[in-house]
């Protein structure tokens, strides 16, 4: 049996806010996640996903409990937790391709390297005639094309992804989940992938965990064994949404009702 | 297309209508002695002035060295050298010395918490107010109006500087950690590109201020340089030669400004403000 490739062992979050009150955004979370394992964190907004996703990234490390991924504990951010925001994050003053070849700039690969893999990733992702443009003149569907190129050239067995295509229109949105799920196939990576869009997550995870809000905790796993491509009209398809609906519903509900306590 | 030449002839037309015919009205005024020509010469007078001030004082002799160096030997070409040579000296001086220190209290929050009082109190006082002291410290010459400009540059160039570096939007920062940035990587590709039109914006200003200053420093504390020249010409009761110097000073300036803004331009033709210009 292989170990696990991001392993989360009784983590727990707590954030104090400047009034000096506490917010539990984890509680207690277990979660195994395999190698090649392409896991989805479901959940209404608020129940902690980017905050387990930061953790893993090693962004902003747990209060307690123990985070490994590839083998080694979470200290500190690094290239072996490649990590794809929603925002995009490109750096607007570097070309696409100079975006793309930071990450192997860094690590001090020779510039004949940097220049085949860079153009390797452009073609992969359909860029290669954006190369020299800069962030500012692409769409939001090509800046996150940009931005996974960027973190595949860090040869990252892990891929975290934070609400990666939530601010994309539906057919760029669906368009870019079937090119993660053939960079996922083709580059065998270890995914773990935030939304809280339902039908996103079933069409893309292995495994969906559905999350409960405040305090943050694992509310159930739900394995998804339809074949890929997956066909989102159909009956198995719809099943599985209306019983992971439910599901968050619950949680949401909780969260209107925070929201309307709080005024 | 013809109807966008038109427009363009149009609105050529609009932006040269009011000064032409202030300048015609003055001319014509003057000329029908209305006005005083010691208190404000015709603009053909000026006109002619400045020529006097720009052109060689000496016609051309071969025997007195190269053509090139006869071309550039009037009064006026000398004045502008002197003055451009300490603008840019104290622009490098109090630029560099602002950038350096605002990275650096931008940086580390021990720097900035031990300097920003002091930048604090400092600020405020006009670089003009420091004159007497800079006489004071360096005598007449060069020295003082080094001193001055630098003051100048140094402040704008400084607080901007601050400001760009502490507002990095932190998830370029997290971005760049995540793909392994650390130490002078993050510094020199990520915080200092982030924080370029901040600190671009801060050196149009002190160049500004730079430039501002010189002239008011050269007529206080050195005998050369546009400045100096105006107030020469004062004394002597010639307006015309003080509008001819004002002219030239505004020429200058526009061209330089225009330069900076060029050179901006290009350096942040990355940025999203810029789209639209
Ligand atoms: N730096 C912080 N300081 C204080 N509280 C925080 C901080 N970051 C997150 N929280 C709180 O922790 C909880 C979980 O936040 P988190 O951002 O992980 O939610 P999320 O599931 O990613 O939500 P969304 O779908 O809106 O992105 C929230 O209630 C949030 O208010
Ligand atoms: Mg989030």
């Amino acid at each position: 049996m292989s170990a696990p490739q991001i392993l989360a062992e009784a983590v727990n979050k707590v954030f104090r806010s400047p009034d000096g009150q506490e917010v539990v955004a984890l509680r207690d979370i277990e979660l195994a996640v395999e190698p090649g394992e392409f896991v989805c964190l479901l959940g209404p907004s608020g129940c902690g996903k980017s905050t387990l996703l930061n953790a893993i990234a090693g962004f902003s490390l747990p209060t307690s409990g123990r985070l490994v991924a590839n083998g080694r504990a979470v200290v500190e951010p690094g290239p072996d937790r490649a990590m794809v925001f929603q925002e995009y994050a490109l750096f607007p003053w570097m070309t696409v391709a100079k975006n793309v070849a930071f990450g192997l700039e860094i690590k001090g690969e020779p510039k004949e390297t940097i220049d085949r893999k860079v153009g390797d990733l452009l073609q992969l992702l359909s860029l290669s005639e954006f190369a020299n443009s800069f962030p500012k003149d692409l769409s939001g569907g090509m800046r996150q094309r940009v931005a996974i190129a960027r973190v595949l050239a860090l040869d990252s067995p892990i891929l975290l992804m934070d609400e990666p295509f939530g601010a994309l229109d539906a057919l760029t949105r669906r368009n870019l989940q079937d090119e993660v799920l053939r960079i996922w196939t083709e580059f065998k990576k270890t995914i773990l992938f935030v939304t809280h869009g339902i039908e996103e997550s079933i069409y893309l995870a292995d495994r969906v965990v559905v999350m409960t809000y405040r305090p943050g905790t694992v509310k159930t796993v739900v394995p998804i064994t339809l074949r890929r491509p997956r066909d989102t009209a159909s009956p198995e398809f719809n099943d599985i949404k209306r019983h992971l609906t439910d599901l968050v519903m619950e949680e949401q509900r909780r969260h209107e009702e925070d929201e309307i306590r709080k005024g | 297309m013809p109807a966008g030449t038109g427009a363009a002839g149009k609105r050529l037309l609009q932006s040269i209508l009011i000064p032409f015919a202030v300048l015609a009205l003055w001319e014509g005024l003057s000329r029908a002695g209305v006005i005083n020509p010691l208190i404000l010469p015709s603009p053909s007078k000026v006109v002619i002035r400045w020529w006097a001030y720009l052109k060689p004082f000496q016609s051309y002799d071969p025997a007195q060295g190269p053509y090139l160096s006869w071309l550039v030997s009037g009064e006026l070409l000398h004045d502008a050298a002197a003055s451009l040579f300490r603008v840019f000296v104290g622009f490098f001086i109090g630029g560099g010395l602002g950038l350096g220190l605002g990275l650096l209290m931008g940086v580390s929050n021990t720097v900035y918490r031990l300097m920003n009082p002091l930048v604090q109190i400092l600020r405020p006082i006009p670089p003009i107010a420091f004159i007497p002291l800079a006489i004071l410290w360096f005598g007449l010459g060069n020295p003082p109006a080094f001193f001055l400009i630098s003051l100048g540059a140094f402040f704008p160039i400084l607080l901007n500087t601050i400001a760009g570096v502490r507002n990095v939007d932190s998830i370029y920062v997290r971005a760049a950690r995540n793909l392994g940035a650390k130490g002078s990587v993050m510094f020199r590709r990520v915080i200092l590109p982030a924080a370029a039109p901040h600190i671009l914006t801060g050196v149009r200003v002190g160049y500004g201020v730079s430039f501002i200053v010189v002239i008011v420093a050269e007529m206080i504390a050195v005998n050369s340089g546009l400045g100096y020249r105006i107030l020469e010409a004062r004394e002597f009761f010639w307006p015309d030669k003080i509008i001819a110097g004002m002219i030239t000073i505004g020429v200058i300036g526009l061209g330089i400004d225009t330069a900076l803004n060029r050179l901006s331009n290009h350096l942040l033709r990355w940025h999203r403000s810029l789209e639209s210009s």
